[in-house]
């Protein structure tokens, strides 16, 4: 990296990519998120992220705790991250390398905005980041895989879209709905029953609670919402007008409406048999 | 054989920088105008496309003026240092002085070296800060010199006319739309009459302290600068 005040190095006035992620591998390989060596204990681990699809956008919610094996390791930590305007990344996976890639993918989406004077398309964004994940798959063979989910509102068609992967950095669209970590099971299952076409943005936020509520029922490494502490889920909602992280006490009531439903029955809202 | 001829480094320097100075002249002008909620920049640049104010970072643009290639190369460079910095650092850690000293150093090592043909370009790197006394405006010379401007600032063809107008109409609490006005008027002021730009080929960029994002520059659609320029 040039420090301050020496000239520019060639590098940097090189015509060429438009990639930070290419650009940085180039010129300063160290500050990519990669290791060596067999981790697997060594950091804490994210849980459940669940996403959906509503008439106008798609929300991404994910829970707040963070593990280490038995342990709990955050009560509040933040999976759901805005990567830009109209785009945000949930992750699950290993929180550290988790987190540096989203930062990473962050900075290449402004990059990559700022040298083209335009965004990329949202499949453009979606594959950036496969390729990110790609990079780190020598790292998923030590067990420390990062997973992310991926959500954003393509502009070009107006609705909102979600994607997830696997360790190897294969892309794959998902409609309606879709969850990725430990919890996504439960998660999934409900969101299958809670989930129909043309909900409105509450219902879906409210649903995406529901899955989350689930997941934390049967899987000890999501958490629920934490009425004590008042920590509820990250949920953001990206729209044609943009991104919002809802604010918390929007969330906080949600929170509140769906536990006291949970107090009557433990299960969740019943679906019909036929 | 022939012997060449002794230049004196006198000669050659300011060989040079004539060389330099008559190809910025040619381009049409750039202002800066300082207003209370940050910071304009314009030109009159027909080209939808081909910027002459981009973006660096969250709080820094860029504006420049001369040959195309020479400070589109400067300012991809410049998102480069900037996103650099910010990456491995945080991005609170990326400066305006930083920058300018970055491109002072390439300018300056590019002008004195003897196998460069020196570069055409005169730039502005501005940085707002959280109130208007925070404000910065560097200029950049095609031989690396580095000015600090404060309010108000034109370089490029007819320079010397718009500073003059800017300097008689400029005050230090502008609002965004007056600031906008001058500029106009002072990108309209030549040595062969005054005209008046039309709005569709004015290209105008702000770094907004309002803004709720990070980031805090934002271009002006034509709609917006017809608004505010049709009387």
């Amino acid at each position: 990296m040039s420090t301050n005040g020496a000239r520019l190095d060639a590098a940097y006035l090189r015509p060429g990519t438009s990639s930070f992620a290419e650009f940085l591998a180039s010129q300063a390989p160290q500050l990519l998120p990669r290791g060596n060596g067999d981790f697997t204990d060594l950091a804490p681990h994210g849980t459940t992220i669940v996403a959906a699809t509503f008439e106008g956008g798609v929300v991404m919610a994910g829970d707040r705790r963070a593990t280490m094996g038995n342990i709990i390791a955050q009560r509040d930590i933040q999976k759901v991250y805005a990567s830009d305007e109209f785009s945000c990344v949930g992750i699950a996976g290993t929180a550290g390398l988790a987190v540096e890639m989203v930062r990473l993918f962050q900075t290449e989406l402004e990059h990559y905005e700022k040298i083209e004077g335009s965004s990329l398309s949202i499949d453009g964004k979606a594959n950036r980041l496969a390729a990110l994940i790609r990079g780190n798959l020598s790292m998923a063979m030590q067990g420390l895989a990062v997973v992310p989910l991926f959500a954003g509102y393509d502009l070009d068609r107006a609705y909102g879209r979600i994607f997830s992967y696997d360790a190897t950095g294969g892309r794959y669209e998902e409609h309606s709905f879709h969850s990725v970590g430990s919890g996504s099971m439960f998660a999934r299952g409900s969101l299958k029953k809670l989930y129909r076409e043309g909900l409105t943005q509450s219902e879906c936020v409210t649903a995406l609670v529901q899955a989350l509520y689930d997941a934390a029922d049967d899987d000890s490494a999501t958490g629920g919402p934490d009425l004590a502490r008042r920590i509820f889920p990250v949920v953001n909602v990206i729209t044609a007008d943009g991104q919002v992280r809802l604010p918390d006490d929007e969330v906080a009531q949600i929170a509140d409406t769906v536990v006291a439903a949970r107090m009557q029955r433990p299960d969740g809202p019943a679906a019909s048999l036929t | 054989m022939s012997m060449p001829f002794y230049v004196s480094p006198e000669q050659l320097m300011k060989d040079r920088a004539d060389f330099a100075r008559k190809g910025i002249a040619r381009g049409r002008g750039v202002v800066v105008i300082q207003y209370t909620d940050g910071v304009l920049f314009a030109t009159e640049n027909p080209s939808a496309a081909l910027h002459k104010i981009s973006e660096i970072y969250d709080r820094i643009a860029f504006a420049a003026v001369g040959r195309y290639n020479e400070f589109e190369n400067l300012r991809i460079a410049g998102v480069r240092l900037a996103d650099m910095r910010g990456y491995s650092y945080d991005r609170r850690d990326v400066s305006g002085r930083g920058l300018a000293n970055a491109y002072a150093q390439t300018l300056g090592t590019i002008f004195s070296s003897g196998g460069e043909k020196p570069y055409e370009v005169e730039l502005f790197v501005a940085e707002i800060g959280d109130a208007q006394g925070a404000d910065q405006i560097y200029r950049l010379t095609f031989d690396g010199q580095v000015a600090d401007e404060h309010g108000f600032a034109a370089m490029g063809g007819a320079a010397d006319v718009a500073t003059a107008h800017l300097a008689e109409h400029w005050h230090d609490q502008m609002s965004f739309e007056e600031a906008l006005q001058l500029a106009a008027t002072a990108l309209g002021r030549n040595d062969a009459g005054d005209r008046t730009i039309p709005a569709r080929d004015l290209e105008v960029a702000i770094l907004d302290r309002t803004r709720p994002q990070a980031r805090k520059f934002r271009r002006l659609a034509d709609e917006a600068v017809n608004a505010v320029l049709t009387p």
